[in-house]
């Protein structure tokens, strides 16, 4: 597989909280080909987006181990300078909160002419005024030349995320981090946004890993999903198989918490993901959500496994799953 | 940006008619007048009832005024009991005196605050930072007075390096080089003690500023573009800091024109500050007032600067 852009291998990142150390993405191992779209979906607080600014390397004083390999440089080896050269160039991020991701007192055209200062010091004033105003209409902003002069307070949510996403494509980058990059986006405009997404990847062949917990969005958009929870991958597969047979009862969970039509009551995963310092450590990490189910099917270390090929999931205790509301019955001859 | 600032000028203009009315009646219901301490005792009541309606001391009070800010509009600020001569001349000498102080504050107050507050913020926690912070500490705990009179006396007496008291060696012609270097001479001191101590607060803005500007999202937006942690610091997180400090500044104006009392009494310092204090314990009425007058007017006008200094970095504040 030649098409391999970033390859993450054992990647434990871990922040330090009072003197010991607590790992928010927990030996995750990944891999985005090129031309390809990868959702990474999750409750808030299961790792997504610790494990998106690890890969940009953009923790401040986190731990990271393991391997970050995107083309021939393994990130988590390079230094801050070779980083710099990086970020922003072939690898780049849409951050998810537009109303703080922008700097207050700088014109939108100096913020996205910015990063191609840094990465194109070649071009003239001209050319990348031509370049901004291409980007800002390449996002759809109307009116681009009166926009450039604007600073962020005078911009609506929806228009300052597109100003950020306008930063992250600047360069076409190779590997491009969406972090939920359509949450504040009204409904045409994310589906402008996810277009663009699309024609980027396809355009110059980018991988891109799409962060989100809309499941709308990446049904529609990734090839393939990888499910977080509580800094671990608990499953991954394409795109129909994770939609048509989900096995990692998490999963399950999250799919049906999705309001469906003739369903009179919605699922809801009972608690919440505990904090960073109240994880469990070992054990299947989503057993205390799903205590009706016993706790003798759940291995003692789950591993991933490869159900069938490019469907991987974590511990066994999904042939043994079943929602409260059915029967137990209903599942044993169900769908594993 | 310019409708702002004559929205803004617009304001100020009924803030000091305001501060004129009330510092006038202040002055009014103050004993005595300006015949007061002028006259013979022995002279018959009436003539001086004539010379009082003369004068006009027995319009109503809104005549008054309108004849005082008449006078005033025109540079008489009236006549000083003591030194008998006129206020506006009496105040121009010490203005003199007291702006060159300021400013020479001023400059060791932001020589010192920018890179100390930049030093401590960027590395806040560690051992530099903490030194620094330690500073600031002492310089809020100590008392102005006592640390003016502590460097008086080294430097001043024990060392010899700066004159004791005055504003420039007697003798000197104005208009000379001699005459402003034994100027500055005579402020360095003045002006440095109240820099150190001053200086503390402005560090103690810029640093935790810094520190918060560090965490902000824009930040990791600026790394996310690959841009080097001096780019980061110059670009970045060192205008968006500087904004209380520009707030800031306009109140400093304020405080050392008409704050440098405790200086100038230690220093001998002839300005501003050091009249005013003379002029209330000689009962001088004319001059307090004129000086409360102009000390008020620079606090607003400390504001409108600080307004103005304001709009020119944030473009928030401007006004469409």
């Amino acid at each position: 597989m030649s098409r391999k852009l970033l390859e993450i291998e054992n990647l434990t990142t871990s922040f330090k909280i009072g003197q010991a150390y607590y790992a928010a993405v927990d030996d995750v191992s990944l891999t985005v080909n090129r031309n390809e779209v990868l959702g990474i979906v999750g409750e808030s607080g299961s790792g997504k987006s610790a494990l998106a600014f690890s890969v940009m390397r953009l923790h401040n004083r986190a731990k990271i181990e393991g391997k970050i390999q995107l083309e021939d440089v393994d990130l988590v080896k390079a230094t801050t300078s070779e980083l710099n050269q990086f970020r922003g160039d072939k690898l780049s991020m849409i951050f998810q909160d537009p109303l703080t991701a922008l700097n207050p007192l700088m014109e939108i055209g100096a913020q996205i002419s910015e990063t191609l200062i840094l990465h194109r010091p070649k071009m003239s004033k001209q050319e990348r005024y031509d370049r901004v105003i291409e980007l800002l209409d390449l996002v759809g902003i109307s009116r681009p030349e009166h926009v450039y002069q604007q600073y962020p307070h005078e911009l609506s949510g929806g228009m300052r995320q597109r100003v950020i996403i306008a930063i992250a494509i600047a360069n076409k980058p190779q590997l491009l981090i969406a972090d939920e990059p359509t949450t504040a986006l009204d409904v045409t405009i994310q589906a402008q946004i996810l277009d663009l997404i699309r024609e980027l990847r396809d355009e110059m062949d980018a991988g891109i890993i799409l962060i989100t917990h809309d499941l709308g969005v990446v049904a529609e958009m990734a090839d393939r999903i990888a499910v977080m929870y509580a800094g671990q991958i608990v499953e991954i597969a394409d795109v129909h198989t994770l939609f048509e047979n989900p096995l990692h009862p998490y999963t399950k969970s999250l799919l049906n918490s999705v309001p469906t039509e003739g369903q009179d009551r919605l699922h809801v995963i009972q608690g919440i993901v505990p904090g960073l310092q109240h994880l469990p450590r070992t054990g299947c990490r989503f057993a205390a959500r799903i205590p009706w189910i016993d706790e003798s099917v759940h291995e003692e270390n789950p591993v991933l496994h490869e159900v069938t090929p490019g469907h991987f999931v974590r511990c066994t205790c999904h042939s043994h799953f079943y929602f409260p509301e059915e029967g137990k019955e209903e599942i044993t001859n169900g769908n594993t | 940006m310019w409708k702002f600032i004559v929205r803004r000028l617009l304001i100020t203009f009924p803030q000091i008619v305001l501060l004129s009315i009330l510092i006038f009646l202040m002055a009014q219901s103050m004993p005595g007048d300006a015949l007061t301490g002028l006259l013979d005792p022995n002279i018959d009541q009436s003539t001086i009832q004539e010379q009082r309606e003369r004068m006009g001391l027995n319009d109503p009070w809104h005549i008054k005024y309108a004849d005082w800010v008449g006078g005033l509009v025109q540079g008489d600020l009236g006549q000083s009991f003591r030194f008998k001569m006129d206020v506006s001349e009496l105040i121009s000498q010490r203005m003199e005196n007291t702006i060159l102080l300021s400013i020479v504050t001023l400059i060791f107050t932001y020589l010192m605050a920018i890179p100390l507050g930049i030093t401590s913020g960027r590395y806040n926690d560690t051992l530099l930072d903490q030194a620094i912070t330690g500073y600031t500490y002492v310089g809020f705990a100590t008392p102005l007075f006592i640390f003016g009179l502590i460097m008086l006396f080294i430097f001043g007496y024990q060392l010899g390096w700066f004159p004791t008291s005055g504003s420039v060696a007697p003798g000197m012609v104005p208009g000379t080089l001699d005459y402003w270097i034994s100027k500055l001479k005579h402020v360095m001191l003045p002006a440095l003690s109240m820099a150190l101590i001053q200086t503390v607060s402005t560090v103690q803005y810029l640093r935790s500023e810094i520190v918060d500007t560090k965490q902000k999202d824009f930040i990791i937006t600026a790394r996310a573009k690959g841009a080097s942690e001096s780019r980061v610091y110059n670009r970045h997180i060192f205008r968006n800091s500087l904004l209380p400090i520009a707030a800031f500044f306009g109140w400093e104006i304020t405080t050392l024109i008409s704050g440098t009392v405790f200086i100038e009494q230690i220093f001998g310092y002839p300005g501003m500050g050091l009249l005013f204090l003379e002029s209330i314990n000689m009962r001088d009425y004319s001059v307090v007032t004129a000086l409360v007058l102009l000390f008020g007017i620079a606090q607003i006008l400390g504001a409108l600067l600080s307004d103005i200094i304001l709009s020119l970095v944030d473009p928030r504040i401007r006004i469409k």
